[in-house]
């Protein structure tokens, strides 16, 4: 059988109990398997029940991401795994905090990007603004290039956070 | 009052107790009788209540690595989960191989290990080690229990998992304070895994399937593996019963032996990297390859873009996680394998399913070819003990006892892989995944343990015995009658062997200088020492610590250069086995060389 060797990124959901460690299993999953994490994101997502949410982007041949699957389900924490990108595609989204430092026409300027990029400000002050902008990866990294020369100083980022699309859950 | 209280012991719940009670109770309410174990500050509660317990048989070994070994040996030899029992600190982290030689090869055992009190975790305490983070990844599941209520539950649900789906290792963290604690206990069968389900019954449709493949078969194969030990003597029976009714041939791993006797007419001999000529041929050149509770691993495979090129394959195993992961296969079956093999069966039977005589006629006549250059055999010596004579006839001065072999790790135990015949499952425990040196002396420690009337030989080398050489001692203590056949070639011999054939005769540090004498060592020990040095006196010797009830070492004195054939040199394949010294040098490719 002919292999595909070509590389696509994934976006994983991933159900597991929420308990000590089950993060800890998915991680060492990937760094003793020697997959890739580009974004994770985690948290608790029904209390009653204590499961968590992982959301994991990863890029791999498609063999790759079969054997990551079925890795993942193989742990005992976990409960299932979907397979974002294959499924209808789902949403994704992201939110980052950004600060810029600068003054005058710099400021003025940043201001006036953040607002195309829908980005509202959570903190100001007479030399800085953290920016708050959410949305699909791309258009973060989209907005920090915007920002670099406008005085950029930190990014800090969530990850993506993923669902499939229409009325039925994973 | 009393009648609540005779009423919640009746239902095994809602009894208090202590932590450490707790675990002795867990365990007999498992059926467990033995445990594998060495105290220590962190688990002196639990020994203190196994002290006072007069059910379970605690096996005191020389190293904890050993204690793991042993409960490995047991479980393999009997089916059940093997129970260890530590401390902490460097009584876990010397647990450590020996759990992770259970994982590879789906070993179900229980460890449990003593922790420093809760209000010191994470304080570099006096023997604290982060167990479960380094044991994370060499056990199918671990806990640290903080709370004495979760206690019961998780040493069941510990024996669920490891047993359960492919089995394997779990360690059970418990501090000491929760040890003394006193708190609610839950029997076995209030418990179950709130999420854990493995997928035992397979597909019809892909059992109506293979089925449909295996009757169309030109050039079939079963390649079975420790899947079908693991899941128990039945799946062997319905194996048997498969390979009688379809006529196909049958190789196995290294971990299969015994599912399928080597004294059927349809065995072909182990396959891979030291398997036989006829089970590597027939695996290169079949048209359905039905792998029953394997995994495709490198040194069954060989180079893998050459391997079995030609075949539909069929891939059963109970962990979907095996699917693909090596070799591409065509149709999975994710399921126990005696349900499956039961299932097929069944199919077979109800459609009336006939294997392609003729067709089958022309493959056995091509197998039967590559039979007949009889690969295994060797050049035998009247002055010196070639240790492929010496297990020959170690095989047949014990055949018709109760024979159960371990082994260690290297060119002995591919010798003993290709040369002793294992009739039945459960007889044969090596360390296949991990090769693990050492493994083979404490495993027979815990299958002498299970088995007291059996012959328990442990087909060693002398490299690798000394690496766990200590728990002689414990074979002493408890009067465990092991035999441990060292072939004594004064070398590492497998490293010898490779760095013979890739490494240009440069023996780098594998020659092994002031070796012991084992004779002497095993008196010391109060054990017997015996010799062989010479092929006349080899029987008489061997018949000598046959008879003997007590436990021996057996220095065999063998040729110090005879190297193991057939083999595929890595980065090969299968149709390129070297078959002897006399065969040119093997071509091997700087691409193969990376490989181990």
């Amino acid at each position: 059988m002919s292999k595909d060797s070509r590389i696509v990124r994934h976006t994983l959901s991933v159900i597991v109990d929420n308990e000590p460690g089950a993060l800890a299993r998915v991680v060492g999953l990937f760094s003793g398997r020697g997959y890739n994490i580009e974004s994770l994101n985690v948290a608790e997502v029904d209390h009653t029940a204590h499961t968590s949410r992982i959301t994991l982007v990863t890029s791999g041949t498609p063999e790759v991401i079969d054997q990551i699957q079925a890795q993942l389900a193989r742990l005992v924490p976990v409960q299932r795994v979907l397979d974002l990108t294959l499924e209808t595609p789902g949403v994704e989204r992201e939110l980052a905090l950004i600060k810029v430092a600068g003054s005058a026409d710099q400021r003025v300027e940043a201001m006036r990007i953040s607002q195309e990029y829908r980005a509202s400000v959570v903190d100001t002050t007479l030399e800085s603004f953290i920016f708050e902008v959410a949305g699909e990866p791309s258009k973060i990294d989209a907005f920090v290039e915007a920002m670099r020369p406008l005085g950029l100083v930190e990014v800090s980022r969530t990850g993506v956070a993923a669902i499939t699309k229409g009325a039925a859950a994973m | 009052m009393s009648t609540m209280e005779d009423k919640n012991e009746s239902l095994g719940a809602g009894t208090q107790m202590t932590g450490s009670e707790m675990v002795i109770r867990a365990l007999k309410d498992q059926g467990v009788r033995h445990i594998f174990g060495y105290p220590g500050g962190a688990v002196l509660p639990i020994y203190d209540s196994l002290f006072q317990d007069n059910e379970l048989v605690h096996v005191l070994v020389r190293h904890e690595q050993g204690a793991v070994h042993a409960a490995e040996g047991y479980a393999r030899s009997t089916g059940k989960p093997g129970v260890v029992l530590v401390t902490s600190g460097p009584g876990a982290t010397n647990a450590v191989t020996g759990i992770t030689d259970a994982l590879m090869d789906s070993i179900p055992l229980v460890v449990i290990t003593g922790q420093v009190a809760t209000h010191l975790i994470g304080n570099d305490a006096f023997q604290e080690c982060d167990t479960v983070g380094i044991t994370r990844p060499c056990t199918k599941h671990n806990w640290l229990v903080r709370d004495i209520e979760d206690l019961s539950r998780v040493l069941h649900e510990a024996f669920q998992i490891a047993t359960t789906g492919r089995p394997g290792p779990v360690v059970v963290d418990i501090p000491k304070d929760i040890q003394f604690k006193k708190g609610t206990y839950t029997g076995p069968e209030h418990v179950r895994h709130r999420t854990y389900r493995p997928k035992l019954d397979p597909d019809t449709a892909a059992i109506e399937q293979a089925v449909a493949m295996m009757a169309a078969a030109k050039r079939p194969l079963f390649y079975t593996g420790g899947g079908i030990i693991n899941s128990g003597p039945e799946a062997s029976r319905l194996l048997r019963e498969l390979v009688a009714v379809t006529g196909f041939p049958i190789t196995s791993t290294l971990m299969g032996l015994g599912a399928y006797p080597a004294s059927g007419p349809n065995w072909l001999g182990p396959l891979g990297m030291h398997g036989t000529y006829e089970a590597n041929l027939a695996t290169s050149r079949c048209d359905l390859l039905i792998c029953l509770g394997a995994r495709f691993d490198d040194r069954v495979t060989g180079r893998l873009d050459a391997f079995s090129t030609g075949s539909k394959k069929i891939h059963l195993d109970i962990d979907p996680s095996q699917i693909n992961k090596n070799v591409r296969v065509d149709l999975p079956i994710i399921g126990d394998a005696a349900r499956a093999l039961r299932a097929m069966l069944m199919v077979w039977k109800e459609t009336n399913a006939k294997s392609d005589a003729a067709a089958l006629k022309d493959w056995w006549t091509q197998v039967d070819g590559w039979r007949a250059k009889n690969s295994l055999s060797f050049r035998n010596s009247t002055k010196l003990i070639k240790p492929q004579h010496a297990i020959d006839r170690l095989y047949e001065l014990s055949k018709g006892r109760e024979t159960y072999i371990t082994t260690e790790v290297g060119q002995h135990q591919m010798w003993a892989m290709q040369r002793f015949k294992f009739d039945e499952p459960n007889h044969w425990m090596t360390s296949g995944g991990l090769g693990t040196m050492g493994y083979g002396l404490p495993a027979a420690l815990g299958v002498q343990m299970a088995h007291p009337n059996a012959l328990v030989v442990d087909i060693a080398g002398e490299a690798s015995v000394q690496m766990t050489m200590q728990e002689v001692s414990t074979a002493v203590q408890y009067e465990l009658p092991i035999k441990i056949f060292i072939l004594n070639n004064e070398y590492m011999g497998m490293v010898r062997q490779w760095q013979q054939l890739l490494h240009g005769g440069r023996y780098s540090h594998s020659y092994s200088e002031a070796l012991p004498d084992f004779v002497k060592l095993a008196e010391a020990f109060g054990a017997v020492g015996i010799r062989a040095t010479t092929p006349d006196e080899l029987d008489g010797k061997i018949m000598e610590m046959i008879n003997v009830r007590r436990p021996v070492l057996f220095d065999c004195r063998v040729d110090p250069t005879e190297n193991c054939y057939p083999m595929i040199p890595s980065g090969a394949a299968h149709d390129q086995m070297i078959l002897s010294d006399s065969a040119d040098e093997p071509q091997v490719s700087e691409e193969g060389k990376m490989l181990v």
